[in-house]
């Protein structure tokens, strides 16, 4: 039975080769390494990475041979009768200094390096970096210029019903843009929990911590699109909330910000408008889509105790006041958070949205809230 | 029946009571050790299944099996089970088993409290368990449970979880206080604290700093509970609290955690390649001062889990340094181990097998820990895939492989019956290649930038996480058949002598096999 077993297992284990063989053969063997990256400093953490990397691989290597040695010499057949030497001052103090010393060679320009990296004097450029969950916000600081980073990988791809595109999972809607060679400090920080803003080619991380604004720098000379990650859990949608920085000529860069001044203001203009209910409902599920269906889901109901269901929630159906109420400020002690970042037209988009979708408009009163009605709520309040 | 009858005549021998309430109510120091080894292999295998959920999400790119949401809870709960549920109930078990016999003591000193430490953890376990059925799913912050993720953004189910740390807390100082009490008190005359086998004093300095930090892990989530039920801000930046606080505290407790999860495998280790090498250990006292070093040192390096929060240049300094000093007695450890082999008449029977395997994959750990020490390649590394690399070496082919280790040894021992050797070489090459096919190609999706605790990731990755994911598999697996062996052993096998093994020393090898229900009723001559 034992050898009908074996037999078994041989097989099994032979298909389980297989299997395993494909993706290793596959593999792209030259991406196995981290990143030198792109700037100054992240060559030398480079550098510093494969310097302790082959140290280890030259104690191990030390080690395992004297014992893979002494395996194969010292067994039971070849040797059976056993030293019986213990103990000696000589041999420990050696491996204890020895080890030491080496720890040292190793400290010594790891320190050196990290007391580059601490360097907070402001930059050229100065960005405010938020993370929400889940997303990134952008505030240039000197520029006036802010906008929201979300992922743009469609819903489809990551439930395998389309085809994964090249950059799946590391794409966003709109990218950082900073210029070349210019010294770009960021200063980062949360609004809800703890994020962390990662780009590897820069080897910058920072945690993204609540009432706390950590800062990192760069200088970057090579134009490109260079890709990171959120890399502190920060609830269900951690994995989807990426990074991209794109950075640009001097020139090229004063052409974006005057553009995204120009956007600034046509959203304005869109404040005093006339919205009919079906433009609203159309902007709004828009907005609701980036800001909201994560936790809400797209048939608004949510995740049952955790995320309340708007789809015949009383607020949606009959109290437009307290709607407003809790997107401006937000939900004491629940993950709902204010999104008072939201433009005007944005956040009344949205509301009516809500109050129309689902049903809600036959349920309930439907009534449609304009831009006008965040304007008036935010006037200071005697 | 007449077996019985004659049972009853003989008063003066108590053997174990019958039926259920023999293992509800025992004091005996065998019966609670072999319930918290049934228990901890009980949660090794309920964490393992929640390993193989997290590794068949991640076998391919996109999601498939489960939600985010539930993946998130699957990763809390994996991580928690097999540290709490796991590896330290295992590891005190084998304390309950080994520390009374190889100090020559009757039993455990506090022997009531012995049996309440053990029980109150089933209930433990189950009320955090329930919390997957709970409204809201379980708690879903990671095993590190950072604040505000797990106070103001946590699930209702938060308050469970808390309920469930204290309780387990409360059950490992139990369990600490007895091991510190019974040896202190309870060695035969003659065992001075020098001569103390390794595996005694392992769990010596594990027990002092489970003292020290479980009231620092309540503490915390004692915070916690606050913050989210009587409005105070510990934690909540918005009320003047401090995020970065919690987890300095948390740390506080997790560095030395860390160790209490690894100390009792130095010792266990110790023991067999001593006895399989038929050598004496190459240096008893360094070894006692390697591990007394390592205690000290792992109450001044916590921060090194922080290192991208935004700490002071002095504090990076500080925290690197101290961190890559604990490399220097690790190394003596190491070092001790390969000299005791060396030179020694060696075989490979499975607890030695498993113990050579520990030395080589812990060291390969221990030097990923020192890369990870370097703060400025840190910030390359942090949170990503080469950390889950790290410390799965170190607890897996580390802590997990000198339990297992530990089992083969001392089987005989506990049950009179030798292990199908046979089977168990082969349950040791299933693990360990196993273990290696899931965790070796880690370290190259994490050094290519796959961070942690994603239930998605990009394409470039998706050829390593495969692999990754068939050894874990295999792995996961195979443990089945560990389960078929020790079953298998208790149930019969070929009769074990009292010395089991040709090169073992110690006083638990001085008696018969299995070892009586009573062992040192008068302590035994020692000199």
């Amino acid at each position: 039975m034992f050898f009908r077993f074996l037999r078994n297992f041989t097989k099994s284990s032979t298909l389980l080769l297989a299997f395993l063989l494909v993706p290793v053969i596959n593999a792209d063997w030259f991406a196995l390494n981290m990143t030198r990256g792109i700037t100054d400093i992240s060559n030398e953490v480079f550098e510093l990475h494969m310097l302790i990397f082959w140290i280890c691989v030259a104690i191990g290597a030390l080690v395992f041979a004297v014992m893979f040695y002494s395996m194969w010499a010292h067994t039971k057949k070849k040797n059976p009768v056993p030293a019986t030497f213990h103990e000696n001052h000589k041999l420990e103090i050696a491996w204890t200094i020895i080890p030491f010393l080496i720890l040292i060679a190793m400290a010594v320009p790891a320190s050196k390096t990290l007391v580059k990296i601490y360097d907070d004097e402001a930059g050229d450029i100065n960005i405010q970096v938020t993370g929400y969950q889940w997303k990134w916000q952008y505030k240039y600081l000197e520029d006036d210029v802010s906008f929201f980073s979300n992922l743009s990988t469609d819903l489809d791809e990551i439930y395998n019903l389309v085809p994964k595109g090249e950059n799946y999972l590391q794409e966003v809607d709109e990218m950082v843009v900073i210029p070349a060679g210019k010294k770009v400090r960021f200063l980062i920080t949360a609004n809800d929990v703890i994020h962390s803003w990662w780009v590897p080619a820069f080897a910058i991380k920072q945690d993204a911590i609540p009432g706390f604004v950590n800062t990192a720098w760069t200088v970057v000379d090579t134009p490109g699109i260079y890709r990171g990650k959120c890399t502190e859990l920060c609830g269900k949608n951690h994995g989807f909330m990426p990074i991209v920085v794109k950075v640009v000529e001097q020139e090229e860069y004063d052409l974006w910000v005057d553009n995204k001044r120009q956007e600034a203001i046509k959203l304005a203009e869109l404040t005093t408008k006339d919205w009919s209910t079906e433009e609203l409902v159309q902007r709004g599920q828009e907005v609701y889509e980036v800001n909201c269906v994560s936790c809400h889901m797209t048939d608004g109901q949510g995740i049952s105790g955790i995320f309340p269901a708007l789809a015949g929630s009383e607020i949606a159906l009959y109290d437009k006041d307290r709607h407003i109420e809790i997107l401006m400020e937000g939900v004491q002690g629940a993950a709902m958070n204010s999104f008072d970042y939201l433009s005007e037209v944005e956040l009344a988009a949205v509301i009516t949205y809500s109050r129309q979708a689902w049903g809600n408009a036959e349920k309930g009163d439907g009534e449609v809230v304009v831009p006008k009605d965040i304007v008036e709520y935010k006037e200071p309040k005697i | 029946m007449s077996a019985v009858i004659e049972n009853h005549h003989d008063d003066h021998h108590h053997g174990p009571a019958k039926g259920l309430t023999r293992w509800l109510y025992t004091t005996n120091h065998k019966d609670i050790g072999t319930l918290y080894l049934w228990f901890s292999f009980a949660m090794f295998l309920v964490g393992g299944a929640m390993a193989m959920i997290i590794r068949a999400e991640l076998f391919q790119p996109g999601m498939q099996i489960v939600e985010p949401e539930f993946y998130n809870q699957m990763i809390t709960l994996h991580g928690l089970i097999m540290i709490f549920g796991g590896v330290m109930p295992a590891f005190v078990g084998l304390a309950n088993w080994l520390i009374p016999m190889q100090i020559g003591a009757p039993d455990m000193a506090l022997p009531r409290m012995n049996n309440l430490s053990f029980w109150i953890l089933p209930f433990a376990f189950f009320i955090l368990l329930s919390s997957l059925f709970m409204e809201g799913g379980a708690p879903n912050f990671g095993w590190t449970f950072y604040a505000p993720l797990s106070t103001e953004y946590a699930p209702p189910s938060t308050t469970f979880f808390i309920f469930s740390v204290h309780i387990m807390g409360a059950s490992s100082i139990m369990g600490s206080i007895n091991v510190v009490v019974t040896i202190m008190n309870m060695r035969a005359p003659g065992i001075s604290l020098m001569k103390m086998p390794l595996f005694v004093w392992s769990w010596l300095i594990t027990a002092y700093l489970l003292i020290a930090v479980m009231p620092v892990l309540a503490g915390a989530v004692t915070m916690m509970l606050m913050d989210i039920h009587f409005g105070t801000s510990f934690f909540n930046a918005a009320g003047g609290g401090d995020p970065v606080l919690f987890q300095h505290i948390f740390w506080f407790f997790g560095h030395p955690e860390v160790y209490i999860m690894i100390l009792p495998a130095f010792g266990i280790v110790s023991h067999i390649i001593e006895t399989f090498s038929r050598k004496q250990l190459f240096g008893h006292s360094s070894m006692v001062w390697a591990m007394l070093s390592i205690a000290i040192l792992s109450f001044v390096v916590w921060a090194h889990h922080m290192f991208t929060v935004g700490l002071p240049l002095a504090a990076e300094i500080f925290f690197m340094w101290a961190t890559m000093l604990i490399a220097v007695p690790t190394g003596v450890k190491v070092f001790n181990w390969v000299a005791t082999m060396f030179r020694g008449s060696i075989s490979f029977e499975t607890p030695m097998l498993f113990a050579v395997a520990f030395v080589v994959l812990f060291t390969i750990g221990g030097l990923s820990g020192l890369m990870l020490a370097i703060v400025p390649a840190d910030f390359q590394y942090h949170d990503t895939y080469f950390v889950v690399a790290h410390f799965h070496y170190v607890l897996v082919p580390g802590a997990i492989f000198s339990i297992m280790a530990a089992v083969y040894y001392w089987i005989p021992k506990w049950t009179g019956n030798m292990y199908d050797e046979r089977l168990g070489r082969l349950h040791f090459w299933l693990s360990f290649i196993g273990v290696n096919v899931t965790f070796f190609p880690q370290h190259f999706i994490g050094l290519a930038g796959m961070p942690r605790r994603y239930p998605d990731y990009a394409l470039q990755f998706a050829d390593w996480n495969m692999v990754s994911s068939v050894g874990a598999f295999l792995f996961g697996f195979s443990q089945l058949l560990f389960l078929f062996i020790v079953l298998k052993t208790v149930m019969g096998g070929k009769k074990a002598t009292g010395q089991v093994w040709e090169g073992a020393k110690g006083l638990e090898w001085s008696v018969a096999s299995p070892a009586p229900y009573h062992t040192f009723s008068t302590p035994p001559k020692v000199d």
